[in-house]
């Protein structure tokens, strides 16, 4: 058993596992809600416990290697490092809020419901900790396979259509990965136990040559690519942010598309320097050219989860230029991004699930005026809006400034043309404000209440929570420090 | 030193304090009273005022600063510290843009009394972040820092644009500012990154003291991309469409932020920068051009506008041209000066036409004012100086710091010259065809109009009276040496500034004779249009008849809205329109779901997958697996 070896890693993992299989047999839909909710908080406390422990020498690396699978060459072994710890601190502040925010939503059988939110949690945190590929494929599986659940059986109007496309795309996906996985084991060494391993350790220092490394590179960054996801990949996304349940939508994508980006900078980068170094520009084109598509799309929807979908693989793919440029300064841009997009997009779908849930629409043609009648929750959207768009101050601004910084020592003119998104992102944001909240309330608008204080606290947190990391984000770069200098140093 | 040590420990409150403002304000808009949110926010400016005295007096002895306060970001590859930089030049727009900012808050007070107290103290909330962010922009030590407070003046401005947000016209004002100003932004950023990417540092320490390093390419390149943000903020073309739009928003706010300060950050950022400009010829002239080009083509549109605000705002954006045209031949210090300069007597002409409107109930339209002398002899004394003092006539303000900027043209390159007094001719022209169409004749608008005009209270005429005499006065700072020996005593307060560009700059010697000759023509000029305008328009009749041939044109601004709206509005729309309709559904969706098809229909075929099955089936291997996972953890 355990014995003496639980540790934070362990607990993060394990803590939203049992708490979701629990969830499945609790009666009445009350008693389930407070019980995921108290589960969020209880892992939220662990995770902030793994951020004030981080220069403890005795929790530093927190390795612990179970032998499971020991004639596999596979173990059960997690850790923690500075990224790991930023991307378990975003899964475990997401969760609570996004309970608080849905709190008043109803589902049937919602004890399946919440068990299935917390499997992903679950399934979530040991992706970001897993340090043994198989085991790392198992919590990509096991973070995924619940929102096909979540989405099919309590999904929009279409979600059978859309669940459909989004397992197509991410199970495909997943299976080239899997490939792609056992290929490189059977490449590795030999473990006392077994001919080879699954350990990161391993997977890192595996020689291929690149040959090997050409196409090996597709299987894994395709998987990667889906789940961020880049241009041509990315059509499954706005259709399932339509049509999953809100809830999981704010899970998809203030947390999952993290996965990929996730995948990318602890697997593929380390594993292939020589395709990397071969395909980075081709990828840096796809995600460039996906932000301004995506942008410009963005434009015309008319329906406000698709312009957040569209702006939301707009910013990824920013990030995903900004890993393949190896640049130190891009990296650590990518580091705080990933926290800052997750925070901001959650708060935008918390917006957005307000006013529908008043009003039963969220289409933008349809509302007006809504800052008359909700002023509270106009100013938070606004904020929350504009940290969207990087205003200086906000969480947005240090890291797209980074990423572009960096991308601009890659290529001047790749980041000339990506930087037009920077404008488009004004034109689509300022659109949406001006006609859903300014002008003159509508019949439909009229009668609109603004938010109660619940609502009040929970936005007020996402807008506290963009202010500090926006004024003060230097916590976050002494976090990723040493994940980002392992990372480049491979490419100097 | 121990002044030096006081200057350390109270600076940072001159922006702190508007901060604090805003947030007392904002948070507090339901139950202040409006004489709480109006002292609240004019104090807290009056505060950094007061403050900023002090420092700019401190300065003056010589204690200039660099005061670091935190890392802001501290990484292996980039440092930007949240850096104060106290100096002659940040100090003296210090004094401009909390004492032009505080009589301007003084004046709200008044101006905007009809509104409901919740949005009087929203009012001042955002006038007080834009303070704010204008101290951010001015006082920051780095580039970075700089473009917190740049970003910061436009969202204020946005806001304030947009203030009467139920006017969807209104609206889009404020969204086309905030997307102008973005596209000048994207290039003050391409700038930052080319900076960083060559020397490492946006520090303007470091990037000043090693600006050798520097290719003539690249300091071309970052010169031309900081003026291409100094364009879009300070509406210049061809980024200027957005300001004469801007005057939607409430007419204190033209005052302050489209008028005294925020227009001219771009200046402030070129002079500030002045080193890297002096470096790049090739950039100098082209902003000398695109400065003179847009002083001339503003000009010519205000010839012909109705609108008082209009001409007010195209007058803005011609005077900005110039102070460009100043800092394009080398003439920073004139260009500085007329910055000075103009927020005094531009804030004081829109004060004016805000108290005109005011009086007039809301009305704009100059066509239907006129006679206005006799009911509001205050507001019309300040005017007549403002207007004094734009149009250069001798002793007033305008007069010594547009004198330095066309003299700078002159040595340069006598064409400039020459179409700069032509522009300064039109100025006089279009201003005192304001001055008359406003003040003098008959009164041409309703009777119940006429009924109400009366003059301002206090709180507006007291800001108009204290501008008025600074419109006035303010120009004695900058005698030139042919007047009076060692009279110009902002060009020596400011000389550190400027002295390592002074140091490789070509010195242009001009004869006293010239320089009175050139005086002399240009105040003639404009003497004589002056006379011309103000006889005509003293005697104007509504006719209602329009405009015909270049009259139309020039009332038609040139159809550069129009222009751009069918060059690049209209392409990128459609542009998107065919993504959105065409590529992502037919082509990149569209192959997508044939591939989703094809497995469906193989599928069927078997009869094992069917759709509503596999999930079932998926759910049995995971739990499979979930099951043999937990079977092996706990064993």
């Amino acid at each position: 058993m355990f014995g003496n070896d639980i540790t934070i890693p362990h607990l993060l993992i394990f803590f939203p596992l049992v708490a979701g299989l629990l969830a499945f047999f609790i009666k009445g839909e009350a008693s389930v809600k407070a019980w995921s909710l108290f589960a969020a908080f209880i892992t939220l406390f662990i995770s902030l416990a793994a951020l004030y422990f981080r220069n403890d020498a005795a929790l530093s690396g927190t390795v612990f290697n179970y032998e499971w699978l020991k004639y596999m060459g596979s173990s059960f072994s997690v850790s923690l490092d500075g990224m790991g710890r930023i991307l378990t601190f975003l899964t475990a502040f997401s969760f609570p809020v996004i309970f608080i925010a849905t709190y008043k939503n109803t589902y049937h059988h919602s004890n399946t419901f919440y068990g299935l939110m917390l499997l992903s949690q679950a399934g979530l945190m040991g992706v970001f900790l897993a340090t043994d590929a198989l085991l790392f494929y198992f919590f990509w599986e096991l973070a995924l396979i619940p929102v096909y659940f979540l989405c099919s059986r309590w999904g929009g109007e279409k979600r059978i259509a859309a669940t459909f496309k989004f397992f197509i795309y991410t199970f495909t996906a997943s299976l080239l990965m899997l490939i792609g996985i056992i290929y490189v084991y059977l490449q590795t060494g030999p473990t006392p136990f077994s001919d080879h391993s699954f350990s990161i350790q391993a997977f890192h220092s595996v020689a291929l040559i690149p040959s090997q490394q050409n196409w090996l590179f597709w299987l894994f960054f395709i998987a990667f690519a889906v789940k961020m996801p880049i241009f041509p990949l990315h059509t499954w996304q706005p259709d399932t942010y339509e049509q999953a349940p809100t809830a999981v939508t704010m899970v998809l994508s203030g947390v999952m598309v993290k996965m990929g980006v996730f995948g990318v900078l602890r697997w593929l980068l380390p594993m292939f320097p020589a395709a990397v170094a071969k395909f980075d520009n081709l990828v840096i084109g796809l995600s460039v050219i996906g932000m301004i598509y995506a942008s410009l799309i963005a434009i015309k929807q008319d329906d406000l989860k698709r312009l957040v979908a569209y702006s939301s693989i707009a910013h990824i793919g920013l990030m995903c230029a900004a890993i393949f440029t190896t640049k130190q300064i891009a990296v650590e841009g990518v580091m705080i991004q990933m926290f800052s997009h997750g925070i901001n997009i959650i708060g935008l779908w918390i917006v957005i699930d307000l006013i529908e849930k008043q009003l039963g629409v969220r289409k933008i043609s349809q509302l007006s005026g809504v800052a008359h009648k909700a002023p509270v929750l106009t100013i938070m959207l606004v904020v929350i809006a504009l940290a969207n768009i990087a205003l200086p101050l906000t969480n947005a601004f240090v890291g797209e400034f980074m990423m572009f910084s960096g991308l601009f020592r890659y290529s001047p003119w790749y980041t000339a043309f990506a930087g037009l998104s920077i404008i488009l992102a004004a034109v689509y944001t300022l659109n949406m404000v001006q006609k859903v909240f300014y002008g003159e309330a509508n019949s439909l608008t009229a009668g609109m209440r603004d938010i109660s204080m619940n609502e009040k606290i929970i936005l007020g947190v996402i807008v506290v929570a963009i202010f500090i990391a926006g004024v003060y984000p230097q916590p976050f770069f002494d976090l990723a420090k040493d994940t980002v200098t392992a990372i480049v140093t491979r490419f100097k | 030193m121990g002044l030096m040590n006081n200057i350390l420990q109270i600076v940072w409150l001159i922006p702190v304090l508007p901060l604090i403002g805003f947030l007392i304000n904002g948070l507090g808009r339901k139950n202040l009273s409006k004489s709480v949110s109006g002292i609240i926010g004019s104090g807290v400016v009056l505060a950094s005022f007061l403050i900023s005295v002090y420092v700019f007096f401190s300065v003056k002895e010589g204690n200039t600063h660099l005061a670091h306060y935190f890392d802001f970001i501290n990484t292996s590859a980039l440092k930007v510290g949240f850096d104060f930089q106290i100096d002659q030049l940040s100090s003296l727009f210090l004094l401009i843009i909390t004492g032009v900012g505080f009589l301007i808050h003084v004046y709200s007070t008044s101006y905007m009394h009809e509104e409901d107290s919740k949005d009087f103290a929203k009012y001042f909330a955002y006038l007080n972040l834009f303070v704010f962010s204008m101290l951010l922009l001015v006082m920051g030590g780095n580039y970075i820092i700089m473009f917190i407070g740049w970003e910061g003046v436009g969202l204020c401005s946005y806001l304030l644009i947009g203030f009467w947000f139920k006017n969807n016209n209104y609206n889009a004002a404020a969204k086309k500012a905030f997307v102008m100003n973005r596209i000048g932004d994207l290039g003050f950023l391409l700038a930052v990154f080319w900076l960083l990417s060559k020397l490492g540092t946006a520090n303007y320490k470091d990037v000043f003291a090693n600006v050798s390093q520097l290719s003539t390419f690249d300091i071309t390149g970052i010169t031309l991309l900081l003026f291409v943000g100094a364009t879009g903020k300070s509406a210049q073309i061809p980024l200027y469409t957005w300001l004469p739009d801007a005057m939607a928003g409430p007419t204190p706010v033209s005052a302050l932020i489209h008028a005294a300060t925020m227009v001219t950050a771009g200046i402030y950022m070129i002079a500030r920068s002045n080193i890297l400009f002096t470096m790049a010829p090739t950039t100098q002239a082209v902003i000398a051009i695109v400065g003179l080009a847009t002083a001339i083509l503003a000009a010519t549109i205000a010839l012909k506008q109705n609108d008082i605000k209009k001409v007010l705002a195209y007058s803005t954006v011609s005077q900005l041209g110039y102070m460009f045209l100043g800092l394009g031949v080398g003439a920073y210090t004139g260009a500085v000066f007329h910055v000075m300069t103009h927020a005094f007597f531009k804030a004081l002409l829109f004060l004016g036409a805000g108290s005109v409107i005011h009086a007039m109930g809301g009305e704009q339209d100059m066509r239907n004012m006129g006679g206005l002398k006799k009911y509001m002899s205050i507001t019309h004394i300040t005017f007549l100086l403002g207007c004094l003092a734009i149009v250069g006539m001798p002793g007033f303000s305008g007069f010594f710091s547009k004198d330095e900027i066309l003299a700078g043209a002159f040595a340069k390159n006598p064409l400039l010259w020459g179409i700069g007094v032509l522009g300064a001719l039109m100025t006089a022209f279009y201003m005192f065809r304001l001055y008359a169409m406003t003040f003098l004749g008959k009164f041409r608008g309703t009777h119940e109009q006429e009924h109400h005009l009366h003059e301002s209270p206090a709180a507006i005429t007291f800001p108009l009276i204290i501008l008025a005499v600074l419109a006035v006065v303010g120009g004695w700072i900058g005698i030139p040496e042919i007047f009076m020996h060692g009279g110009h005593r902002l060009e020596a307060f400011l000389e550190p500034i400027f002295a390592q560009s002074n140091a490789i700059a070509a010195k242009h010697e001009m004869s006293h004779s010239t320089e009175y000759m050139l005086m002399g023509i240009s105040v003639a000029g404009a003497l004589i249009a002056l006379l011309y305008a103000w006889n005509k328009f003293s005697k104007y009749e509504k006719t209602g008849a329009e405009e015909t041939g270049i009259g139309k044109i020039l009332a038609n601004k040139w159809y550069v809205d129009e222009l751009y709206n069918s060059i690049i509005v209209k392409p990128v729309q459609s542009m998107a329109a065919f993504f959105t309709n065409v590529m992502e559904k037919n082509v990149v969706d569209g192959f997508v779901n044939g591939v989703g098809r094809a497995v469906n229909y193989g599928s069927r075929q078997i009869r094992l997958l069917q759709s509503g099955q596999v999930s079932t089936y998926v759910l049995l291997m995971v739990v499979g697996i979930l099951v043999l996972f937990i079977i092996q953890l706990f064993l």
